[in-house]
């Protein structure tokens, strides 16, 4: 076992792992984040999408000790100070962009990544973006739309396609 | 203006508040203290004996608190199938025992045949790997014909066949309907593959057991869309434990598509770990697992035949099909293939002559059962697909080919050849709808512009109808189902006069925390915040079916209606009693109690106080406090339906497929929140287009599951769809459940699957390739650049 110290959310944050703990189960299990979520065992799926020093990372794709040091931010440090939701969260939640809820928070995390290096994408630029990460209950429709409408962009003519 | 709160009001969804900020809560974030891990050791070849299981370097290694197979498990009871079908001959359906843990024979890959419970999930791991078994592998049987000739090798020794049943629907047809083919000016066949699917909701299976030897109570938590058929399944059939000493609750359940209706073994076995342990027990599915071991779904091998009038008017329908249901029978897995089948085989349409023949065939393969539609999606692949066929060789157009066999407005309640009342529809008014929201009358210049790029351009239409509002316990009854599927409701009131709903329904996607609350908020008056909704618990639930089949807000809802009327209907005694009215004046609106024509009048928190705090109250006729229960079984199926209609192009230089356009005109009656509705179609629709250009469920001839991960299988993703088109105005109610709803969940994968393939088809028909007039799905590049070279 090897203590591992990074920043999570702001805050800094150490524990013991394994060589082969992954950074998504040092989330889930060591510091009790499981928004993070596990959906597959291939890095296909991008529901355990997380921010590493602002990239997005699939976390099962990542030992905790790759992440000592770094800058670590997981879905529930999106929110507001204040705990309102922020303007992608409430994107999603104004265009329905989630249904059962298990991949939104990797589609939250990629769609500010996204919109970090890409902030007035297009609606192929989005799905492009969005294909690392799966959705099952909302055909997209609803995701791709949220994602626009958290770009600032007129949702007005989006609504009319 | 669109409504902002109650009924018809797109309400912003409540639960999204804690899915988006991380806070919901999935089995798997769920821990115990004290809790162990399991893992189980599963089968790596399709079909084996297993002549010994050598468990003993696993327990040596370190972490290791208990093993089992499934000689701990010989004993207890089989998981049963839900469904009694009966073949042709009147025998009974072979209903093989669906073991625990595999006992003596493994039947397909991912069959678990042990299970290491270690202190910690990667000691648990570890020692699986040190588990020694030695099989001895047999034949693998994957074809359904194969598995139907060969009475040599035996999925199931006792059964020589492989068999499950050969059913007809409905049997008294039969002469008739050959007679009609036999004698019909014209007749179109056609062969198809309804391909094979893994339902792949996001969320893994996973399963918590504990158990407290002080009191002998049981806790499950899991996910399942129905807690409480679970907990009747794994109490009373397989682990005989009194139904009041066990606990379901499906927290937060991350989709589930039909795959988590059913029990599966896993269930039982951190359960009875758990009492031997007496620790918790949790087990997580891998995705590995859940592809081996979740329930799959269609894969039906049928032959369809149409005969018609030459102007096009429908004589009968005829099918042979084969349906898969794998190594075991799941719980609906009869039913499906059944019920929710052949009783939809007579379409939109007023056809007088139908029958349907399914054999149910056993294979080494995972158990096949529901996804989303179930057998609705089959139905109705197998008829749009035979239709637009037959228009084809008539050189009708396929719309006017639908229209002209439409039953019309005026002839509901119609009573279809296989055994179904449709209450209400209006299938020309979708259609007209779906003409408009798509722009039909541009496809022409639209496929000329394609054209001018090379690219083939087609569109494909058709309709579709399906039961949902699963369903009336009388005609399931009749039909074979060994449950009832009603639902039932509690409405809680509390002193303050916010309410908690309980609901049978289960929330996993769906909505119904805000859609439930809408609802009961209307009927009151009072503001949406102040109704919660509550599922997914045994303990806290008076009973419930569960969500499937579109029947949440139908069935589910309907008792939610029926306990809030009897709300009401005390609420005003309380009131005129404190109004000092009679209860016939009392009115209710907006919240408050007023007698009709003056102006007294009293708050809807007033009289709930009063319920509670009964100082001034009707003590002598009326029970303090104000919560009801309702019970409702519905009369009658309802019958959504709609058309849909989709435009492709095809690249002729490679055989691929681009969805230009999908629109869905849907008749759902009633809408309680718009905005959810949409989303369920869409989702339906994403599902229904993976089916047919992208997903297959492939086995090898050894039974190994070729498309058995993310990287294998391909699950549509956001570039592979579109923007949907979706309408729901045209609304015929249903007729006989109090809100009028028909449901929506399954309707988007039941209609899209044949407007794809049927637009794929037109866009190679049009290019000048009339040899191609059908092609199974799905619809990859190389299938269909295979189809266009002839």
């Amino acid at each position: 076992m090897t203590k591992v110290t990074m920043t999570v959310n702001g805050k800094t944050v150490s524990g013991e792992v394994e060589g082969r703990t992954l950074l998504v189960s040092f989330l889930r299990e060591t510091l009790h984040l499981t928004g993070t979520h596990v959906g597959c065992d291939t890095s296909q799926c991008g529901a355990c999408v997380v921010h590493v020093n602002g990239k997005a990372v699939k976390s099962c794709a990542l030992f905790a000790q790759e992440a000592a040091d770094a800058d670590v931010r997981t879905i529930e440090g999106m929110a507001n100070a204040d705990g309102s939701l922020s303007v992608i969260q409430q994107a999603f939640q104004d265009h329905h962009g989630l249904q059962c809820g298990f991949c939104t928070p990797g589609m939250v995390m990629s769609t500010a990544a996204l919109l970090a290096e890409n902030p007035k994408p297009t609606e192929t630029e989005v799905r492009h973006y969005l294909e690392g990460n799966l959705c099952r209950c909302t055909g997209y429709h609803n995701i791709v739309k949220a994602v626009l409408a958290a770009s600032g962009q007129d949702m007005d003519q989006i609504a009319a396609e | 203006m669109p409504k902002d709160h109650g009924v018809g009001a797109s309400s912003k969804r409540r639960e999204d508040i804690r899915f988006l900020t991380g806070r919901g809560r999935y089995t798997d974030d769920v821990n115990q203290f004290g809790q162990t891990y399991a893992v189980f050791a599963r089968s790596d070849v399709a079909h084996a004996n297993i002549r010994s299981i050598d468990t003993s370097a696993a327990e040596a290694m370190p972490g290791v608190v208990a093993i089992f197979t499934g000689e701990d498990f010989k004993d207890v009871g089989g998981n049963p199938a839900g469904w009694l079908i009966n073949s042709r001959n009147g025998e009974p359906m072979r209903e093989p025992k669906r073991p625990v843990l595999a006992h003596g024979k493994v039947r397909h890959v991912g069959d678990a045949y042990a299970a290491v419970i270690a202190e910690t999930y990667a000691q648990a791991r570890d020692a699986v790997e040190a588990i020694v078994v030695d099989f001895e592998e047999l034949p693998a049987l994957v074809d359904m014909a194969a598995s139907l000739a060969d009475t040599t090798v035996r999925v199931h020794d006792e059964l020589p066949d492989n068999q499950c049943f050969d059913w007809g629907w409905i049997e008294d047809n039969r002469t008739k309907v050959d007679e009609a083919i036999r004698n019909a000016p014209h007749v179109t066949t056609l062969h198809l593959v309804n391909n094979r699917l893994v339902p792949n909701a996001m969320e893994p299976r996973a399963s918590i057991g504990e158990y407290d030897p002080g009191t002998g109570d049981y806790k499950l938590t899991t996910t399942s869309q129905n807690p409480h058929l679970t907990r009747l399944l794994v109490a009373a059939f397989v682990m005989g434990i009194p139904e009041h000493k066990l606990t379901v609750i499906a927290p937060d359940v991350g989709g589930g598509f039909g795959s988590k209706i059913y029990h599966y073994g896993e269930e039982a076995l951190v359960l009875a770990a758990a009492r031997k342990l007496g620790r918790p027990v949790k087990w997580t599915a891998e995705r590995n697992e859940s592809f081996l071991t979740d329930a799959h779904g269609r894969d039906h091998v049928t032959k369809i035949e149409l005969a018609c009038e030459k102007d096009g008017t429908f004589i009968a329908f005829r099918t042979e099909t084969m349906a898969n249901v794998g190594a075991y029978l799941s719980n609906f897995s009869t039913a499906t293939p059944t019920f929710l089948h052949g009783t939809l085989m007579a379409g939109n349409y007023k056809v007088p002559n139908v029958y349907v023949n399914v054999k149910a065939v056993f294979t080494n393969t995972a158990p096949v059962d529901a996804y989303r539609g179930a057998g609705r999606p089959e139905a109705t692949y197998s008829l749009e697909r035979v239709i637009d066929k037959a228009a084809r060789e008539l050189g009708i157009d396929p719309v006017a080919i639908r229209r002209m066999n439409f039953i019309q407005p005026d002839q509901f309640p119609y009573t279809t050849p296989v055994g179904l009342q449709y209450d209400v529809g209006n299938y020309d008014a979708t259609m007209d709808k779906l003409l408009e929201i798509s722009d039909a009358a541009g496809f022409e210049a639209r496929r000329a512009e394609a054209a001018s790029r090379g690219m083939l351009r087609g569109l494909g239409i058709n309709s579709y109808i399906e039961a949902c509002g699963i369903a009336p316990s009388h005609l399931v009854g009749q039909l074979g189902a060994r449950v009832g599927l009603f639902d039932a409701a509690t409405v809680r009131v509390n002193a303050t006069g916010n309410i908690s709903v309980m609901t049978g329904a289960h929330s996993h996607g769906q909505g119904h925390e805000t859609a439930f609350a809408q609802v009961v908020a209307g009927m009151l008056g009072i503001p949406e915040a102040s109704v919660d909704i509550v599922h997914g618990d045994t303990s806290k639930i008076p009973f419930g079916m569960g969500s499937y089949g579109s029947r949440s807000l139908a069935v589910c809802g309907s008792a939610i209606v029926k306990a809030t009327d009897k709300i009401i209907a005390k609420a005003k005694k309380i009131a005129a009693h404190m109004l000092e009215a009679s209860d016939g004046d009392i009115e209710l609106k907006d919240g408050r109690f007023s007698v009709a024509g003056t102006d007294k009048g009293l708050d809807w928190g007033a009289v709930c106080l009063s319920a509670y705090v009964p100082h001034n109250y009707p003590l002598t006729e009326l029970e303090p406090g104000l919560e009801e229960t309702a019970f409702y079984d519905p009369a009658n199926f309802t019958y959504p339906s709609g058309a849909y209609a989709c435009e492709v192009e095809v690249d002729p230089d490679t055989g691929k497929v681009k969805i230009c356009s999908f629109a869905a005109a849907d008749d759902f009656g009633n809408i309680v929140n718009p905005m959810i509705v949409d989303g369920q179609v869409h989702g339906g629709i994403g599902q229904g287009i993976g089916q047919a250009l992208l997903e297959a469920a492939a086995y090898d001839d050894m039974g190994q599951l070729v498309s058995g991960s993310f990287m294998d299988y391909a699950m549509p993703r956001a570039d592979d769809l579109p923007f949907y088109q979706v309408d729901h105005s045209c609304q015929t109610p249903c007729t006989h459940n109090p809100l009028g709803v028909k449901g929506c969940g399954e309707a988007g994968a039941i209609g899209s699957p044949p407007a794809v393939v049927n637009a794929v088809i037109d866009a190679l028909q049009r290019g000048g390739m009339a040899h191609v007039t059908h092609i199974d799905m799905p619809l990859s590049p190389a299938r269909v650049w295979a189809a266009m070279q002839g």
